[in-house]
């Protein structure tokens, strides 16, 4: 149960610190010894921290939709038919949308590598990995605008729609545009966390431009987590949002 | 899994756990073809769901190697999350009936 990803080098703390125990008394040893409680970088202690954070906004969001879609009397929008794309004549229910998650899914895939290379110091497939992870997001990204144009084309607006209750509309564009704002940001950082790799600032602990932290490949796997994380929130959007 | 080791995971339960995330997608979007409905449907989906969110966060995210004193504390809180749902859906269902009763015929 040790940690498997030596983010940064060890400190005079790391070394004298004694072999970790597992399971529960694992636990209990690391809350109750007077030293640091997480056995990890703190980077990637604070990105848990973050993500634990936005778990619950997204939460709040989707329990919200729920108590909108419960408590309305007018009907909820067949989101089967609101989202389908005509292909060659013929309706498919949701074509646009299963690509976008097999697109998110497959980044995540590239990310989930792009760390693994990193720990192993292989510059030229970390970086190629970021490049097409950053890619894909973007294809993403694309794809939602691509599809809130349709839908705005198609009269669905925050406060109305054709199809039924109108808070369809707010649920749709707060909730997957909140998403689409996390793939951005994310795809941002993943460019710039590319460029570091490239150019080796994280080998050779250089300073960032805003922070001034030392980089170090650590640096990969909380930026990882972050992108998993954004990954995982689409995963509960696709289900209960488009499927249900 | 390989618990205890300095090592990365194998490239291997990457590749494995990125095809069953594409596989849960299939079947997840097979369930809203098929035209299932009611508790079939909404049990499978959220089967799925929860499914894929488990192999993303313990493999993507290493939860499956790091300390029980970390995973604790990034899982537990969000259960919480369960209570507030069961809270907000007695109320919505108690909205809808009001609104059936009173302002609706």
């Amino acid at each position: 149960m040790a940690n498997p990803h030596p983010g940064s080098p060890l400190s005079p703390e790391e070394i004298s610190r004694p072999t970790p125990q597992a399971g529960m008394s694992g636990l209990v040893n690391d809350w109750a010894a007077e030293r640091r409680v997480f056995d990890m970088p703190w980077g990637k202690t604070m990105m848990w921290l973050f993500i634990l954070s936005d778990v619950f906004i997204f939460a709040c969001f989707l329990v919200g939709y729920m108590v909108l879609r419960i408590s309305t009397v007018e009907p909820w929008p067949d989101a089967s038919e609101v989202f389908a794309l005509t292909v060659a004549g013929q309706s498919i229910p949701l074509l646009l949308i299963a690509i976008m998650t097999f697109i998110l899914i497959s980044s995540s895939g590239t990310m989930a590598l792009a760390v693994k290379y990193g720990y192993a110091k292989d510059r030229r497939r970390t970086a190629a990995l970021l490049l097409i992870t950053a890619l894909l997001g973007a294809v993403f990204v694309g794809m939602q605008a691509f599809e809130w144009t349709i839908l705005i084309g198609e009269g669905v607006r925050p406060w109305e729609n054709p199809w039924g209750a109108a808070q369809f509309g707010a649920v749709f564009f707060l909730i997957t545009g909140f998403h689409g704002t996390h793939v951005t940001i994310g795809v941002i950082f993943i460019v710039i966390m590319a460029v570091k790799v490239m150019r080796g600032s994280l080998e050779g602990s250089r300073p960032g431009f805003l922070t001034g932290r030392k980089g170090n490949y650590g640096m990969i796997e909380s930026l990882g987590l972050y992108w998993h994380f954004v990954d995982l929130v689409w995963v509960f959007i696709f289900a209960f949002f488009y499927l249900w | 899994m390989d618990q205890g080791s300095h090592q990365q995971p194998a490239l291997r339960v990457y590749l494995r756990v990125w095809i069953w995330l594409f596989v849960l997608s299939v079947l997840s979007y097979l369930v809203d073809l098929s035209g299932l409905e009611g508790l079939p449907k909404w049990g499978l989906i959220t089967l799925f769901m929860l499914l894929k969110a488990g192999l993303i966060v313990a493999f993507f995210m290493h939860m499956a190697w790091e300390r029980l004193s970390i995973v604790y504390t990034v899982l537990v809180p969000p259960a919480v999350l369960l209570f507030l749902a069961a809270l907000m859906a007695l109320e919505a269902d108690y909205t809808l009936t009001s609104r059936l009763g009173i302002f609706t015929n």
